[in-house]
C-alpha cells in the first residue's frame, strides 16, 4: 500500500481541477467528486496506517527527479517520506476533511458558490496532504503555500462582505512573513547539506556536517513557517479573523490542515532542531508564552467560534513546547487527539449556529433540550479539550505535562517554564471550557424566540458529531501508559519517553476540575458576580478585549504606514524626484535647441553667413523639429552622435 | 531539415516584415485580407520556431543552428545568428506571444480604428524583437534592438491614452539615450579587440583578457543601455507612462518581450565578454535589483489604475531577474531566465486581462471596479489566478525563478561578497511580502465585495470565446512551467553552465 501512497496527496488535488471545471454540470453540483476522491484518499490512508505501524521502524522513502537546476546536486524530487508521523497525520486529515465535506452538504446547501466552495476544500485537503507526504523541503513548501491560499480563498469565501476578504487577506500576508523565514530556513539548510531531501539533510545534521550556528539559524528560520502558520505569537492575530470563514472550513483549518502544518513541520525537521538547544529553547518559549496568552483571550470572547479560534492557537501552543522540551511523541499525539476534538467542536458550534443563526453566545442559551446530541456531543468534546479522565485530551495533554516536567528535572529553567505555564493553561482551559458550555446550553435562552426555532440539524451535520464525539472519547486510548502505549511505538523520535506520572496527572486533573469549578460557578450558578470592566482588574480586562494590543500596533505600527504614507512617499519619489530628473533633461534640450536655433542659427549663423544659405537652412530645418518631437531628427542626431564618436576614436586609436 | 538548420531561425525571424510589407501593399479598406495576413505571418514563425524545437539540440552547450554569412565587409559586419539554451525559450515566447496578439487583434482593436498601420508595426515589431535574441553580431544587434523602438512608438503614440504623446516620445527618447551608451560601448570593443571584430562569440574570446579599467567602462557604457531597457531601477520611469499609455497589445509585448531584451543583453553581451567587470558591477546590480523589488512593490501600493499598477509591478520582478543575474551563478542565472519567461506569460496575461476590463468598464480605476467575480465570473477567476500567479505561488510559473533567484544570493559568486547578497535576498524577501500585499489588496478592490451602484444593470459581458482562445496559451503555461519547470530548465541549464564556466562560477 505505501507504494501508492502518493495517491493518497493526488486524488484532492485532481478533484479540485475536475470540480472546477465539470462541477456545476454534475447532479450534486460536485461534492459528489470531493467527497469521493477524499474517500479514496482515506482507503488508501487506512492502508498506508496499517503497514507502517506493522512495520514501524522502517521509513519508507521513494522519490523521481521533478527537475533539474544546474549541476550537481542541484535537483528537486517529488516524492514521499512515510513514517509513522505521515501515517498518522493522513489518516487524521482524510477523516475530517471527510467528514467536513459530508457536513457541508448540509451546512452549505444553499450557498451562492456551492461548487467552487468544494473546489476549494479539495485544493486545501490536497495541499496539505502533499506537505504531508514531502520527503523534500521544496514539495513541502508547494503544499504550504498551496494549503496558505486555499484557506485565503476559503476564509474570504463570503467575499461580499469586506471584513471577510480583509480576513482572507490578513491570514494569507501574516502567514506569509513567516514562510518568507521558513523559504530562508530552505535555503539554509540546502547550501549546508546540498540538498533538498529531508532525510540527507537530517543525516548530515546528525552526523555533525553543519556547523551548530548554521543549525540554530536553520532552525530558528524554519520555525518562523511554523508561527505563521501555527498562529504563535506574534504571529497569533489572523487565526480569530479566519473564523470570518464558513464553519466546516473553520474545523478543517483548526483539526486537521493549516494550523498543523506548523507543528508538522518542526516535528518532520525534529532532526535539525534537536541538533540544536538553542533554537529548541526559543520553540519551547514560544509555546509557553502562545499557551498562556491565547487562553486568557479564549476567557473573554462572546462569539462561541472565537472562544475555540483562541483554545486552538493555546492548543498548538502545547504542540510547540512540547517539542521544544523534547516530548516528541506527546506533541504529535495531542496533534491526533485535538484534531478529534476540535474538529467536534467546530461542527458542534456550526450545528448550533444553524439553529440560531449566530455565533455570538449572547444569542444563545438552554440550547440542550432543542439539540440533544449537537449538545451530548459538544460536552464530549469540551471535557476532552479541558483534559477530563478518560477522555482524549486528558492522556495527549498529560503527556506533555510530563514531558515538561521530566526536561525540568533534567535541569532546564525552559523546562520549568513550559511545565508551569502547561498547568496555568490547563486551569485556564477548563475554565473557559466551563463558561462556553454554560452559556451555549445552559441558562435561560438569549435568542429571540419570535423569530429563531432552535432545532436538531439534520443527519448529515449530527452523524460526523457522532463519530467525532466517538474519537474524543477513545483516540486517547492509544496513549495509555507504559507498555500499553501504542502510539509510542508509531511515532517517536529517539527513545520512548517518560510519559506518566500518577502524581502529576492527579495534581493536572485537581486543576481542570478547579477550572470547571470556576467557570461553572461564575457562568452558570452565577454564584459570582463580577463586573470585571469594574474591578481593579479592569486593566486586564481591557488588555485581554484590545488582544493585548497586538492588533493594533501591527496595523497602525505597520500594515497602514505602509499601505498609506509610506507607499505614498515612494510614488512621490518616483514622479517628483526621478521622472522630474528625466523631464528636466528633456526640456531642457528643448530650450538648448530653441537656443541654439534662434540665438545662434538664425541670429549668428544664418546672419552671418548668409552666402551658404542652402547649408544652414537645412541644418536649421533639422533643429527646428526638436521643438515638435519628429522621430527621424532624434535618429539622425544620434547617427550623428555616433560618427563623431567613431571619429574621434579613430583618431586616437 | 537541413534548411531549417540552417536558415529556420532566419525565417521565424523575418517572415513577419514579410507580412508587413504584404499589409503596406494591401489596400486599407481590405480589412480582413489585412487581419488574416497578420495571423498568418505571426502563425507561419511560430510553427517555423516550433519545427526549430526538433533540429535544436537540448542538452549541448554553445550555439546552435547558426548562420554566419558575411553582410557589411568594410566595417567587418557579418549576419550571423544563433540560438542557445538562453535564447530559445525568449525566441518562443516572442512568437507565441505575438500571435496571441494578432489573435487579439482580430476583434480588439485600439482607437483609431487603422488595423493596417497597427498590424503592420506590431509585425515590425516582431522581427525587431525577434531578431534581438537571435543575432550574435553588435552591428545586427543594434539594428534590430533599435527596429523595436519605432513601430512600438507609434503604436504607443498614435494608438495610446490620453497622454500618449508625452508617453511615446518619453519612451521613444529615453531607450534611445540608453542606445547611444550601448552603442559606444559596442564601437568600443570592436576597435580594442584585434582583429576588429562584432562578431559576439569571438568577443567572448576576446573580451576577458582586455584590461580591467577598459572592461569597466565598457561595461558601464553598455549597461546604461541595457538597464534603462529593463528597466533597472532608478531608470524606469519611462515604463509606467508607456504601460499606461499603450493600447492593450502594445502593453501585452512591452512587458512580456521588450523588457526582456535588456536582460538578455546582459546575459549574451556583457556578462561573458567582460567577465572582470560583471564581477566589479555584481554588488551594484544586486543592490538596484532589490531597490527596485522593495521600491515598486511600494509603488504599487499607491496606485489606483490597473495598468500603472502592473507596470511598477514588472519593475518588481525584472528586480528578482537582475538578482539572479547578479549572483552570477549556475541558479541565479537560471533562475533569471526562467523568470523572464514566466514574467513574459504572467505579465503579459496581466496586461490582456487590464486592457479587457478597460474594455468593459471603460475605466481602470481600482477604486471604481468592485465585485467582479460576482459580475464576470470567469475575467474575474482569470485575473485573480494571474495575480496569485504572480505572486509567486509554488506551483505556478512565478514561483522558479523568484525563489531561485533568492536561493542563489544566499551563495553568491565566491569572488562576490555573500554577506552583501544574504542582505539583498533578506530584502527581495520583504518584497514577496509587499508584493503578496498589493496583488491580494488589488483582487479585493476589483474582484471581491459587491457590485458597485454604478454598474448595477449595465451590460458586462464576460470572457469571449475569442479572447479565451488568445489567452488559453498563456494561462496554460501559468500553470504547466510551474508544475513541469524542466520545460524551461532541461533547455536552460547547459548553456547556462557554459556562460558562469567564463565567470569562474
Amino acid at each position: 500500500m505505501r507504494s501508492v501512497a502518493w495517491l493518497i496527496p493526488v486524488f484532492p488535488l485532481l478533484a479540485f481541477f475536475l470540480i472546477v471545471f465539470f462541477g456545476k454540470r454534475m447532479p450534486r453540483k460536485g461534492h459528489e467528486i470531493g467527497i469521493l476522491a477524499i474517500a479514496a484518499s482515506l482507503v488508501v490512508a487506512l492502508g498506508v496506517f496499517f503497514q507502517q505501524i506493522a512495520h514501524s521502524d522502517q521509513v519508507y522513502e521513494r522519490s523521481v527527479t521533478w527537475f533539474r537546476f544546474g549541476d550537481g546536486g542541484r535537483f528537486v524530487e517529488l516524492g514521499m517520506h512515510i513514517d509513522g508521523l505521515a501515517a498518522v497525520m493522513f489518516v487524521v486529515v482524510c477523516t475530517v476533511s471527510l467528514l467536513v465535506q459530508i457536513y457541508s452538504t448540509e451546512y452549505m446547501r444553499d450557498d451562492v458558490r456551492y461548487t467552487w466552495y468544494y473546489a476549494c476544500l479539495s485544493l486545501f485537503t490536497g495541499s496539505m496532504l502533499n506537505l504531508v507526504i514531502a520527503n523534500n523541503l521544496i514539495q513541502m513548501l508547494i503544499g504550504w503555500e498551496g494549503v496558505g491560499v486555499a484557506s485565503y480563498l476559503l476564509i474570504g469565501h463570503w467575499f461580499e462582505e469586506r471584513a471577510n476578504s480583509n480576513a482572507g487577506l490578513k491570514a494569507f500576508i501574516t502567514t506569509r512573513i513567516g514562510d518568507v523565514g521558513f523559504m530562508f530556513g530552505i535555503f539554509v539548510l540546502f547550501w549546508a547539506a546540498g540538498s533538498f531531501n529531508i532525510a540527507h539533510i537530517t543525516s548530515v545534521v546528525a552526523s555533525g556536517g553543519v556547523a551548530r550556528g548554521t543549525l540554530t539559524w536553520a532552525a530558528i528560520l524554519l520555525f518562523c513557517g511554523a508561527i505563521g502558520k501555527s498562529a504563535q505569537v506574534p504571529l497569533q492575530v489572523w487565526l480569530p479573523d479566519a473564523m470570518a470563514g464558513p464553519t466546516p472550513v473553520s474545523a478543517l483549518i483548526h483539526a486537521a490542515t493549516m494550523v498543523v502544518a506548523g507543528v508538522y513541520l518542526v516535528a518532520r525537521m525534529y532532526g535539525v532542531f534537536h541538533a540544536s538547544p538553542a533554537a529548541l529553547n526559543e520553540v519551547a518559549i514560544i509555546g509557553a508564552i502562545t499557551m498562556v496568552m491565547a487562553a486568557g483571550l479564549a476567557l473573554v470572547q462572546d462569539d462561541i467560534k472565537k472562544v475555540l479560534a483562541y483554545s486552538t492557537i493555546s492548543q498548538l501552543a502545547y504542540m510547540v513546547a512540547a517539542l521544544g522540551v523534547g516530548a516528541y511523541t506527546a506533541s504529535v499525539f495531542h496533534i491526533w487527539t485535538h484534531a478529534w476534538f476540535k474538529a467536534l467542536l467546530f461542527l458542534g458550534a456550526g450545528s448550533v449556529a444553524h439553529a440560531v443563526h449566530s455565533f455570538s453566545m449572547n444569542d444563545m442559551g438552554g440550547l440542550r433540550k432543542q439539540m440533544p446530541t449537537t449538545f451530548k456531543t459538544y460536552v464530549i468534546g469540551s471535557l476532552a479539550l479541558a483534559g477530563i479522565f478518560p477522555l482524549a485530551g486528558f492522556w495527549s495533554k498529560d503527556d506533555i505535562i510530563n514531558g515538561a516536567y521530566h526536561s525540568a528535572r533534567a535541569g532546564s529553567s525552559v523546562g520549568w517554564f513550559v511545565f508551569l505555564a502547561a498547568l496555568l493553561t490547563a486551569f485556564l482551559t477548563a475554565a473557559y471550557v466551563a463558561r462556553m458550555v454554560a452559556l451555549t446550553f445552559y441558562g435561560k435562552p438569549r435568542y429571540d424566540p419570535e423569530h429563531v426555532h432552535p432545532h436538531e440539524s439534520p443527519k448529515a451535520m449530527t452523524i460526523p458529531l457522532v463519530f467525532l464525539a466517538f474519537m474524543a472519547i477513545f483516540s486517547g486510548f492509544l496513549g495509555l501508559p507504559g507498555k500499553l502505549n501504542l502510539f509510542a511505538g508509531w511515532v517517536r523520535f529517539g527513545d520512548v519517553e517518560h510519559s506518566f506520572n500518577l502524581a502529576l496527572d492527579a495534581f493536572s486533573t485537581v486543576l481542570a476540575l478547579s477550572g470547571l469549578y470556576l467557570g461553572w460557578t461564575i457562568f452558570k450558578l452565577h454564584r459570582v458576580n463580577i463586573d470585571l470592566a469594574k474591578s481593579p482588574l479592569a486593566w486586564f480586562y481591557k488588555l485581554l478585549q484590545r488582544r493585548y494590543y497586538f492588533d493594533d500596533l501591527y496595523f497602525n505600527g505597520i500594515v497602514h504606514p505602509v499601505a498609506g504614507p509610506i507607499a505614498r512617499a515612494a510614488y512621490w519619489t518616483n514622479q517628483k524626484i526621478l521622472d522630474a530628473v528625466i523631464n528636466f533633461a528633456g526640456t531642457a534640450t528643448v530650450a538648448l535647441g530653441r537656443f541654439v536655433y534662434r540665438d545662434i542659427d538664425q541670429q549668428i549663423i544664418d546672419g552671418g553667413v548668409n552666402g551658404l544659405a542652402q547649408g544652414a537652412g537645412a541644418a536649421g530645418n533639422g533643429l527646428k523639429f526638436w521643438q515638435t518631437g519628429n522621430v527621424q531628427i532624434y535618429a539622425a542626431g544620434l547617427f550623428v552622435g555616433i560618427a563623431v564618436f567613431v571619429g574621434v576614436f579613430l583618431i586616437r586609436g | 531539415m537541413d534548411f531549417l538548420a540552417h536558415w529556420g531561425l532566419t525565417l521565424s525571424v523575418f517572415l513577419p516584415i514579410v507580412g508587413a510589407a504584404l499589409i503596406a501593399f494591401t489596400p486599407k479598406e481590405q480589412e480582413k485580407t489585412i487581419k488574416f495576413l497578420s495571423l498568418a505571418f505571426t502563425f507561419l514563425p511560430l510553427v517555423v520556431g516550433v519545427l526549430l524545437l526538433r533540429v535544436y539540440h537540448i542538452g549541448m552547450t554553445g550555439m546552435q543552428l547558426e548562420t554566419n554569412r558575411s553582410w557589411i565587409p568594410s566595417i567587418g559586419a557579418r549576419y550571423h545568428v544563433g540560438i542557445d539554451g538562453i535564447s530559445l525559450p525568449l525566441l518562443e515566447l516572442t512568437l507565441l506571444v505575438t500571435f496571441l496578439c494578432a489573435i487579439y487583434s482580430l476583434k480588439w482593436l485600439p482607437e483609431p480604428h487603422n488595423p493596417k498601420g497597427f498590424l503592420a508595426l506590431m509585425l515590425l515589431l516582431e522581427t525587431g524583437m525577434a531578431g534581438t535574441f537571435i543575432a550574435l553580431d553588435l552591428v545586427l544587434f543594434f539594428i534590430f534592438w533599435e527596429l523595436v523602438l519605432v513601430p512600438m512608438y507609434f503604436m504607443i503614440g498614435l494608438w495610446g491614452g490620453p497622454r500618449r504623446e508625452y508617453a511615446a516620445i518619453k519612451f521613444f527618447l529615453y531607450t534611445l539615450f540608453g542606445s547611444v551608451f550601448m552603442l559606444l560601448g559596442f564601437l568600443a570593443l570592436y576597435f580594442r579587440a584585434s582583429p576588429h571584430t562584432f562578431d559576439v562569440l569571438q568577443l567572448q574570446r576576446i573580451g576577458p583578457s582586455l584590461p580591467s579599467g577598459i572592461q569597466n567602462l565598457i561595461f558601464l557604457g553598455m549597461g546604461i543601455g541595457f538597464a534603462i531597457k529593463v528597466p533597472m531601477w532608478p531608470f524606469h520611469t519611462w515604463l509606467p507612462d508607456a504601460h499606461t499609455e499603450a493600447p492593450t497589445v502594445g502593453s501585452v509585448l512591452l512587458a512580456a518581450i521588450l523588457l526582456k531584451m535588456g536582460t538578455y543583453g546582459f546575459l549574451r553581451i556583457s556578462i561573458p565578454i567582460m567577465p572582470h567587470a560583471a564581477r566589479t558591477y555584481a554588488p551594484l546590480i544586486g543592490a538596484l535589483a532589490v531597490i527596485a523589488i522593495v521600491y515598486a512593490a511600494l509603488n504599487c501600493l499607491a496606485q489606483t489604475d490597473l495598468k500603472r499598477l502592473i507596470a511598477f509591478s514588472s519593475v518588481g520582478h525584472m528586480g528578482f531577474v537582475m538578482l539572479g543575474i547578479a549572483t552570477l551563478t549556475q541558479i541565479g542565472v537560471n533562475a533569471a531566465v526562467f523568470g523572464m519567461v514566466a514574467h513574459g506569460v504572467i505579465t503579459g496575461m496581466l496586461f490582456f486581462i487590464a486592457g479587457s476590463i478597460h474594455e468593459r468598464y471603460h475605466t481602470r480605476e481600482i477604486p471604481q471596479l468592485g465585485g467582479m467575480a460576482l459580475r464576470l465570473p470567469i475575467l474575474g477567476g482569470l485575473l485573480a489566478f494571474t495575480a496569485i500567479a504572480s505572486l509567486g505561488l509554488p506551483g505556478l510559473a512565478g514561483f522558479w525563478g523568484e525563489v531561485l533567484a533568492l536561493l542563489s544570493s544566499y551563495n553568491p559568486l565566491s569572488a562576490l561578497s555573500s554577506h552583501t547578497f544574504r542582505v539583498y535576498m533578506v530584502a527581495g524577501g520583504i518584497g514577496t511580502v509587499l508584493t503578496a500585499g498589493y496583488l491580494l489588496w488589488m483582487i479585493q478592490r476589483v474582484n471581491l465585495g459587491k457590485v458597485p451602484a454604478q454598474w448595477e444593470g449595465k451590460k458586462l459581458v464576460d470572457v469571449q470565446p475569442l479572447e479565451m482562445v488568445a489567452w488559453a496559451p498563456l494561462l496554460l503555461l501559468t500553470l504547466g512551467l510551474g508544475l513541469f519547470p524542466r520545460l524551461i530548465f532541461d533547455v536552460t541549464t547547459h548553456s547556462v553552465i557554459g556562460l558562469t564556466k567564463l565567470l569562474g562560477g
